[in-house]
């Protein structure tokens, strides 16, 4: 294992970041201000509790959410994207590191990148509501698998894409809409019975639903079936790089 | 010298069903510098890509220092240092985060002292904290040679170092290639500028379509394949080539004052002293005379256009 690669890679990774890092940090903190502005202030005032849970706190694990899986997968797929686009892949794939390697360090440095901006809008929160964690070490473990099971997504959208606009495809088209439509702003006990069934097919529900578990120790699904969900999507993005760093599929001809 | 890098058979075919390499075999030797001579789409870039691992070859193998460049992947990389035709660099970083970068991707511990000193050598040591983008292009060559010597390899493939490149920058490179064969590294780069080849290769190997058509030592390849000419100027112009002359193949100039006999430096009798002879005898007088060996061009053009 050539630790020294990984290690180098996240460093210039992260350098990425933090050559950005007021912009890094004013847009979630902004755009979540504006979601506690508009949903929690305006909308909340006028809805009652959602499973004893005032409306400004319960969608806070939801907007966590829909800012890290959207950051985590953006970040992950342009780290390795950026390469490819302007010819230093070339580096990599002639280093003396393997798929796990290369992975491990883009995916560990975006999923510190989307980490970083989930606790600094769980931070932001604290500012506009009354929160409490009912179970922290689960909420940074459910934090963490999130991070890393986006990132690996982002990664394999990352060398798909053959240009920028497929880069920003799968995050707007799919993600944004599975994770508004998985429960971030609502429990899915308040949809109609049909659209509560049809909602059990999207993945997102299940990371959602845990996540909210964590902090306020009431969840849709079970927490189980979260893990579950969240196993079962890292394993399947897992596996989804492996092959395509041994076919070289879209990276090495 | 022993072989550092050793190519069996290599093809590469694409999806398209393009053959890039047809069964390529070439043995290279530790501290020479061997040039690649090949017109452009010859297969130079794919061949260096092929032994560096950035394509995957269709059938044959690779080893560098002994190890298979597939089965021992990391033994073999570790020995090579790889400078892509394109100036391909992260445009917002530094040069020397950019060169630490690389040598920790090879697994090296840190050793800035190092960098600085391959920097140096290069002439970028100025520019160390510079932003990629803010370089001219000669200097973003070099921070590309930086990157590809900073895991202290011991091949290096240069790939067209001087593409694109101004003739002072040209003769920087080659000096910069020399220091570098100098502190004991191996060369490969590839060039379809013959003057190159001509300049500091040890060995020049001819590939086109794909094929190598020969490795060969480059003294030795102009001695053996060049053709010489032989210049004559006469002291007053003719007509036409006398008829006690006409055995030889002469080649008369327009204004009837030069006469030029080829004839090939291989050959047991070049046949001048009976040509002069036979020259004297027929009347002509010399004014001068002059010979001239055929360029590593013309028995490259020579060899392509066999090819074809």
């Amino acid at each position: 294992m050539n630790y020294t690669a990984v290690k180098s890679i996240y460093i210039f990774e992260m350098a990425r970041f933090f050559r950005t890092i007021m912009q890094s940090l004013i847009s979630p903190v902004l755009s979540t201000s504006l979601y506690f502005v508009v949903f929690g202030a305006a909308i909340g005032s006028r809805i009652e509790q959602v499973e004893g849970v005032s409306y400004g706190a319960f969608i806070v694990p939801g907007l966590i959410m829909l800012s890290v899986m959207t950051q985590a997968t953006t970040n992950a797929s342009f780290g390795i994207y950026f390469p490819k686009f302007i010819g230093t892949i070339y580096e990599l794939l002639s280093a003396p590191v393997n798929f796990l390697e290369i992975t491990m360090g883009y995916v560990g440095a975006a999923a510190t990148k989307a980490m970083f901006i989930g606790l600094v809008i769980l931070t932001t929160a604290y500012f506009f509501v009354d929160i409490q964690i009912a179970h922290p070490f689960a909420m940074f473990a459910f934090l963490t698998l999130t991070c890393i099971s986006f990132s690996l997504l982002g990664f394999i959208i990352g060398i798909w894409a053959g240009n920028f606009e497929q880069l920003q495809l799968i995050p707007l088209l799919i993600i944004t809409p599975l994770v508004f439509l998985g429960g971030s702003f609502y429990s899915i006990s308040m949809l109609p019975p049909v659209w509560q069934t049809i909602t059990l097919f999207n993945p997102v529900v299940y990371l959602i639903s845990g996540f909210r578990w964590a902090f306020f120790g009431t969840a849709d699904v079970s927490i189980g079936l979260s893990l579950c969900a969240i196993a079962l999507f890292t394993g399947i993005c897992l596996t989804a790089i492996w092959w395509i760093f041994r076919t070289g599929w879209r990276i090495r001809q | 010298m022993p072989t550092i890098v050793s190519v069996q058979n290599l093809r590469k075919a694409y999806a398209s069903g393009f053959e890039a390499l047809k069964g390529v075999n070439l043995e290279i030797e530790e501290g020479e510098i061997l040039a690649l001579l090949g017109p452009n789409g010859a297969g130079k870039t794919t061949l260096i890509s092929t032994i560096c691992g950035i394509t995957v070859p269709t059938s044959g193998s690779v080893t560098v220092g002994g190890h298979d460049t597939r089965t021992a992947f990391r033994a073999a990389r570790n020995l090579i240092g790889l400078v892509p035709q394109e100036i391909n660099l992260e445009p917002f970083e530094t040069v020397f985060n950019s060169v630490r970068f690389s040598r920790g991707l090879f697994g090296k511990p840190r050793n800035d002292a190092y960098i600085d000193k391959v920097l140096d050598q290069l002439s970028l040591i100025d520019k160390k904290h510079s932003k990629i983008m803010t370089l001219s292009g000669g200097m973003k060559r070099r921070v590309l040679i930086a990157k590809a010597l900073s895991h202290e390899p011991r091949v290096l493939f240069l790939d067209e170092p001087t593409a694109g490149v101004d003739v002072e920058l040209r003769k920087d490179m080659w000096e910069v290639v020399a220091g570098l064969k100098a502190s004991g590294v191996t060369i490969i780069l590839t060039t379809h500028y013959i003057e190159e080849a001509e300049a500091i290769a040890d060995r020049v190997g001819v590939i086109n379509k794909g094929e190598i058509l020969l490795v060969q030592d480059k003294a030795e390849l102009m001695a053996q394949m060049g053709r010489k000419q032989l210049q004559i100027e006469l002291a007053e112009a003719i007509d036409e080539i006398p008829k006690g002359l006409k055995s030889y193949d002469l080649a008369r100039a327009n204004d009837g004052l030069h006469l030029t006999y080829s004839y090939d430096t291989k050959g047991e009798r070049t046949g001048i002293t009976t040509l002069l002879n036979d020259l004297a005898a027929s009347g002509l007088k010399m004014k001068d005379l002059q010979t001239k060996q055929s360029s590593l061009e013309d028995i490259f053009v020579g060899l392509v256009k066999e090819q074809a």
